[in-house]
């Protein structure tokens, strides 16, 4: 009985902590931090400028929907690679699309479905990128 | 499964603004001058239409003025909502016995606004109906690859950036509008088409039962705001 109350939190709970990272690559290889800040600041590619602001002098319209990107310095690598695969998992009622994730989606346009917003290397890259804001 | 049903607060009538009010000064004067207002050539020629005989008889023949009209549609009958242009479309085949004119011909859009200048400045009349509903849930309803809800962007974040684009709050009040960025007329189904290729969703096809709901949903939230078509939008 005492056990099961010990454990009764962790029954509950211990699905949304596990979720909070992703530490392995999904690629199983490092990124590039070059190719990772490009796709960031592409508005076709990430998106992520749309929404969100950060250290890029160079653009000139950057969105307000979300916190400026180098609030990203506060999570860890796993933490960061969550929120891009799935943000969902670290908050139910984000707006923040799932960069790799094609199920549970509805009426996506015919060409894409199936399709992940961002491959895994690309995921990998923007990682790679989001660590340098440290 | 999560958040299906999205709790995003509907905007209190009182702080409810036209897409008007985010527009630059310059693009609201090209909107309030009826000589610089583009839609301009679109009126002269609804006007034409509106008089000239097709099939067996003009729109003129039957209707006297049309004042009103337009802030009461989407309308219902027989459990369908049928928008301004489907009306349209129903008088010219049933009773001029005319072709329909396809959506976003130059016809459609002339007589459409033609028809809904007439209205300009009276307040939307829109009641909850029967199919209202089905346009609130598609517009909270989450699609797209980008996974996004209209509720999102225009509840609960109207007013912001989106990159260079201040959000506005998806308000029905101008179409037929003008804008800049097509360099052309279009109505409110290419608009919300538009923002439904904008999250990456198979946008519904003109006409369609789901457009119509939710145009008609869109009206009841509009409902006592003026209209201003043809508004002028960037
Ligand atoms: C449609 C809007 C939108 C887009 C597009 C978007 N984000 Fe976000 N993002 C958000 C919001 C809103 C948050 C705040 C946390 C939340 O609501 O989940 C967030 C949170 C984050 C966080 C966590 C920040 C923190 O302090 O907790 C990171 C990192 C991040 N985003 C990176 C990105 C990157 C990189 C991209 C593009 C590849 C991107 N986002 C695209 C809306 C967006
Ligand atoms: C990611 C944000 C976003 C989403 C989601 C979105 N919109 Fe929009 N919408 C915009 C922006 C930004 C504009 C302003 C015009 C532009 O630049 O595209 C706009 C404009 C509009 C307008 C024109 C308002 C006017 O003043 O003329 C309508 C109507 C509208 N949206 C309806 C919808 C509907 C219906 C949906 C869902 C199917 C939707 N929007 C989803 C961002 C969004």
């Amino acid at each position: 009985m005492r056990f099961l109350l010990l454990i009764l939190p962790f029954l509950f709970f211990g699905k949304a902590l596990g979720d909070d990272a992703i530490p392995a690559s999904l690629t199983g290889a490092k990124g590039d931090p070059q190719r990772g800040r490009a796709i960031v600041a592409n508005r076709q590619v990430g998106l992520c400028l749309l929404c969100h602001s950060g250290p890029f002098p160079e653009e000139r319209f950057q969105g307000n929907l979300a916190p400026d990107l180098r609030s990203a310095a506060r999570l860890t690598e796993g933490e960061l690679r969550l929120r891009l695969v799935d943000p969902a998992r670290a908050n139910p009622q984000t707006i923040m699309p799932a960069y790799y994730r094609t199920e549970g989606l509805t009426r996506v346009a015919p060409s894409l479905r199936g399709k992940s917003i961002l491959t895994a290397e690309q995921i990998e890259d923007v990682v790679a990128y989001l660590v340098t804001l440290k | 499964m999560l958040c299906m049903s999205l709790q995003a607060g509907e905007i209190p009538l009182g702080e409810r603004r036209s897409g008007y009010e985010f527009m630059g000064r310059d693009t609201r004067a090209m909107q309030d001058d009826d000589s610089t207002n583009p839609a301009l050539f679109w009126l002269m020629d609804g006007e034409t239409l509106w008089k000239r005989k097709d099939g067996v008889a003009a729109c003129s023949s039957c209707h006297e003025t049309m004042k009103g009209v337009a802030a009461r549609y989407p309308k219902v009958a027989g459990g369908r909502a049928v928008n301004l242009e489907q009306q349209i479309n129903a008088c010219r085949s049933e009773r001029q016995k005319a072709a329909p004119l396809a959506y976003e011909s130059r016809e459609l859009l002339a007589l459409t606004a033609y028809v809904a200048r007439q209205s300009r400045g009276m307040p939307i009349e829109a009641g909850w109906n029967e199919r209202t509903e089905a346009g609130r849930a598609l517009f909270t309803r989450r699609q797209g690859q980008l996974n996004l809800a209209c509720t999102q962007c225009h509840d609960d974040n109207w007013g912001k950036q989106l990159s260079g684009t201040t959000i506005p709050q998806a308000h029905p009040t101008g179409y037929p509008i003008y804008r800049l960025e097509w360099q052309d007329m279009g109505s409110l189904q290419r608009r919300l088409r538009n923002c439904m290729i904008g999250v990456r969703a198979e946008p519904y096809p003109y006409g369609s039962a789901e457009l119509v709901d939710l145009e008609l949903y869109l009206m009841w939230r509009a409902r006592g705001m003026k209209l201003e078509t043809p508004a002028v939008r960037p």
